[in-house]
């Protein structure tokens, strides 16, 4: 007995082991209530529709249990012979249908609040992109500085390719994080630049689709301060498993001392256009947009995926005329999943990027392009 | 002249050219289940490739390209070649021999419809090898994603879709011509078993919404080739057009694939529970209610699209109510169940577990309907565990059903009872390890097709792989019933089962290959 219980607890403990290391986060097995009067309610509508189907499902497969269980050949039984019933087949077409009433009606609640969307505070432009998300704050008067960055998975590549262990936020964190307040309704104005992508918050019940020549409306109210993370939910290409959504809902002071100093990068930004770069800050700097922008089609080395993603690496494009060059990164290439980044990147980015890939991957025109440059061929493009 | 025609009716040609020229309708059937079996078997394998990446978290295997376009061929593979041939397979075998008909009314056209099949999964398959890779936008294949942003291998796609779409729609109007046509003395409508009944509906569904897929692609092709903007935003187009108007094909398209699936469970319960079906009347009328009720429920997919409100509750409202026949077809084979003398051989076993696992799928299918919830379900893996539920030990649970149900009928022998009990049960467990946890994963925010995922999702997607393993590998228990049984085995009485009721069991084991060149005596014929 001694040995086979050692074993036992043995086995038990190995499972707990592989189990706690594998993975810390709980086996989380329903929806989250979230943060909102919306995801509250919609938690509360998924958890009654539920425990409706569970009890029509006890009823139904309990009655069969039970058929299965006492009408078999084997313990004798012999089969009756009515095989209709007028007066059973009404009640049990009118049973559901009083059922389905009773969910209907808080369902047809729930969804006029959420469709609401009257006398928000803070109005965001949240524009999809293969594969990124750009934030826009639109401006009370047009005399302000305007805040609108990108937002990017920032999980290193090395993560994905299990060549570093993962973070607990794994696939699930950005540079730029949207900021937004708490206790303040704040309208998106959901579109895309590109193909169609959803924007989603599990812990608001916000998704909508971004769809391009559209643009949907949602809101909240988030309640408590907190990350929030969500994902792109619609396929929109090869990195569609890679575009987070990560949300820091604050303190209102937080969120005004946040935004003010938005306003003031947006304006130093503006100003940097017109500074002298170096070879080597270009080159750091370039790498990291690559790194973020173009790495997904292109490839790390900057072979590619031919024919649809073409290699850099050797590419009479990339070789060949600087300025050619630079207004194919601006305007994109029609008809392909080139897009353009004229508006998608700044003068800065632009500049550095294009000096990376004219002096990496074996390419070696020894360009350097300055940010006024771009910038002067950006108000051309317009 | 006269010679070869008495040659006809001693039975099938030799060689290869039989089956290339055949219009005889068992052996269009037969061709018609084994292309489905080979693409169940490809479609599986595309399966596995995900479940194998999605096993832990990190990308391991494959690209995340190449990953789309397993999740696109896979379900493009399993919808078009597997469940939809295996069912025009099954009326190929059997709509003539439940209604009392020699064959079917236009065989020509049955040899063609099918023969066009093999050469538009060979061209979609192609694609595959090509530099530009196969399709990689899902098998929904939104606009522009499946269009301006395309791999140029879409073409080959659109062609592939036409020549399927050709295809069911020839074998819808087969199957309509000759259940309208072609019935024996005594064969009245409300006669007819259900499979031929929900065959029926489902041709016409068929015919309806064909089209509409073709029509769908041809606009995807211009779009492409000719210059138009149908989905162009830029151009003026409408992104949201595409999906109104492929959902009002893929609505119905879901019941094309489960419609015949309740014909099928309607004749096996029956016979071996030893007694009558319970409501055959309601059968039919929630049949066509739900065929009715499918073309104005599209919407239901396009929620989150950003529709007005009360485009929303319409579709909301109307969704709902499909639950109301579907549930009286459950109730009713409970009903059957209740008070008979049941036996449970692998047909049985298949037959109760797709009530069990299909009514799960209409559980979850009612909640989705919801639709401040289905915000938070739209595009998770609760709606990859939904529409599984209803597909897999749904349809294709249904579609096992019934070849241990007829496969001694088709081949003269007893399959091997202990095989098709084993090939059961590891299917049974594995496709519920395999589907069960994806609720949870889709409740805990993971979307569908990504081909990496984050950490808390790890632990429920290496217990979903383990369960598709297993489900896959258990599939080649069937392929060693069914060769098993053609081989030899038993020899099987007319009968087969003790309660089996219906004119094919009037044949002789293995049916003869022609039957009922006279019509069989009405006496034979009883309500079902
Ligand atoms: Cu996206």
């Amino acid at each position: 007995m001694l040995p086979k219980a050692k074993l036992w607890l043995s086995l038990i403990g190995a499972a707990t082991i592989l189990f706690s290391t594998q993975i810390q986060a709980a086996w989380e097995l329903n929806m989250p209530r979230g943060v909102t009067q919306i995801s509250r309610d919609t938690y509360d509508l998924h958890m009654q529709i539920l425990w409706w189907c569970v009890a029509i499902g006890v009823v139904v497969f309990g009655a069969m249990l039970w058929s299965i269980i006492n009408h078999r050949k084997s313990k004798g039984a012999v089969a009756a012979t009515f095989h209709e019933s007028t007066k059973v087949e009404i009640i049990w077409t009118i049973i559901p249908f009083v059922i389905l009433i009773l969910m209907a009606i808080p369902a047809t609640r729930v969804l006029t609040e959420a469709y609401d969307s009257s006398e928000s505070e803070i109005d965001i432009q949240v524009t999809g992109y293969q594969w990124r998300w750009e934030y826009r704050y639109l401006r009370k008067d047009s005399d302000e500085e305007e805040v609108s960055f990108y937002s990017i998975l920032s999980t290193p590549r090395d993560q994905i390719n299990n060549q570093l262990p993962k973070d607990e936020t794994y696939l699930l964190d950005v540079d730029n994080p949207l900021v937004i307040p708490i206790n303040t309704k704040v309208r998106f104005l959901v579109t895309s630049n590109d193909v169609i992508h959803a924007w989603w918050v599990p812990d608001f019940a916000v998704k909508r689709d971004a769809i391009p020549g559209f643009i949907n409306e949602i809101w909240t109210i988030v309640e408590e301060p907190g990350i929030y993370r969500g994902q792109c939910a619609e396929l929109c290409g090869i990195e569609h498993g890679f575009m987070p959504v990560v949300v820091h809902a604050v303190e209102q002071e937080e969120y005004d001392a946040w935004y003010a100093a938005k306003q003031d990068e947006a304006r130093v930004a503006r100003e940097m256009a017109n500074n002298v770069v170096t070879m080597s800050e270009s080159l750091e700097a370039g790498e990291q947009v690559y790194n973020t922008t173009c790495i997904g089609c292109h490839q790390p080395n900057g072979t590619g995926l031919p024919p649809a993603f073409p290699a850099l690496a050797g590419s009479s494009v990339v070789n060949g005329d600087l300025e050619a060059n630079i207004n194919l990164l601006i305007n994109g290439v029609p008809g392909t999943a080139m897009a353009a980044f004229g508006r998608q990147l700044t003068p800065v980015q632009l500049a550095a990027v294009v000096t990376y890939i004219r002096n990496s991957f074996g390419n070696a025109t020894g360009d350097l392009v300055q940010p006024a440059a771009v910038n002067t061929l950006i108000q051309a493009a317009q | 002249m006269s010679a070869s025609h008495d040659d006809h009716h001693h039975g099938p040609a030799k060689g290869l050219t039989r089956w290339l020229y055949t219009t005889n309708h068992k052996d269009i059937g037969s061709l018609y289940l084994w292309f489905s079996f080979a693409m169940f078997l490809l479609g599986g394998t595309f399966a596995m490739v995900i479940r194998a990446e999605l096993f832990q978290p990190g990308l391991q295997l494959v690209e995340p390209n190449f990953f789309n376009q397993m999740t696109t061929m896979h379900g493009l593979v399993m919808v078009f070649g597997a469940v939809m041939p295996a069912f025009v397979g099954l009326a190929n075998w059997l709509i003539p021999m439940m209604i009392g008909a020699p064959d079917m009314a236009l065989p020509r056209m049955n040899n063609w419809s099918f023969w066009i099949l093999p050469f538009a999964f060979a061209m979609l398959s192609s694609t595959l090898f090509m530099d530009a890779g196969a399709p990689n936008f899902g098998w929904t294949f939104y606009a522009p994603l499946s269009t301006t942003y395309a791999p140029s291998t879409v073409t080959f796609f659109i062609f592939a879709i036409h020549i399927m779409g050709a295809s069911s729609i020839m074998g819808s109007i087969n199957i309509i011509a000759t259940v309208l046509n072609m019935r024996a003395p005594g064969m009245t409508l409300m006669k007819m078993p259900l499979f031929v009944w929900t065959w029926l509906i489902t041709a016409y569904l068929l015919i309806a919404v064909m089209p509409v897929l073709a029509g769908v692609v041809t606009m995807m092709l211009f779009d492409i080739h000719f210059g138009t903007s149908f989905f162009n935003a830029a151009g003026g187009g409408d992104p949201v057009l595409f999906q109104h108007v492929f959902w009002f094909f893929g609505h119905p398209e879901v019941y094309i694939m489960i419609l015949p699936a309740f014909g099928i469970v309607s004749a096996i319960i029956p016979t071996f529970a030893r007694k009558r079906l319970f409501g055959y009347d309601s059968m039919v009328y929630a049949t066509a209610s739900i065929a009715f009720l499918s073309f104005i429920v599209w919407a239901h997919h396009m929620f989150t699209v950003g529709m007005p409100i009360a485009g929303e509750l319409f579709f909301m409202y109307a969704t709902m109510l499909i639950a109301v026949p579907t549930g009286v077809k459950v109730f009713n084979w409970v009903a059957t169940m209740f008070r008979g003398s049941m036996t449970f051989e692998t047909p049985m076993l298949f037959a109760i577990a797709f009530v069990v696992l299909f009514t799960m799928g209409g559980f979850t299918g009612l909640m989705l309907a919801i639709t401040p919830a289905d915000f938070q379900y739209h595009d998770t893996y609760f709606v990859v565990a939904h529409f599984h539920y209803v597909l897999v030990p749904g349809a294709i649970f249904s579609i096992m059903a019934a070849t241990y149900y007829w496969l001694p009928k088709w081949t003269g022998h007893m399959y091997d009872e202990r095989l098709g009990k084993l090939h059961f049960w590891l299917s049974f467990i594995g496709v519920n390890v395999l589907f069960f946890p994806q609720h949870f994963l889709g409740l805990a925010g993971m979307p569908r097709r990504i081909p990496d995922y984050a950490l808390q999702f790890a632990d429920f997607n290496w217990i979903s792989s383990i369960g598709g393993f297993l489900f896959g590998a258990s599939q080649l228990i069937l392929l060693v019933v069914v060769i098993k049984c053609v081989k030899g085995g038993k020899k099987a009485t007319p009968q087969v089962w003790e309660g089996a009721q219906g004119l094919e069991w009037t044949l002789d084991s293995p049916a003869p290959y022609h039957t009922f060149a006279t019509p069989p005596d009405p006496k034979l014929i009883h309500a079902q």
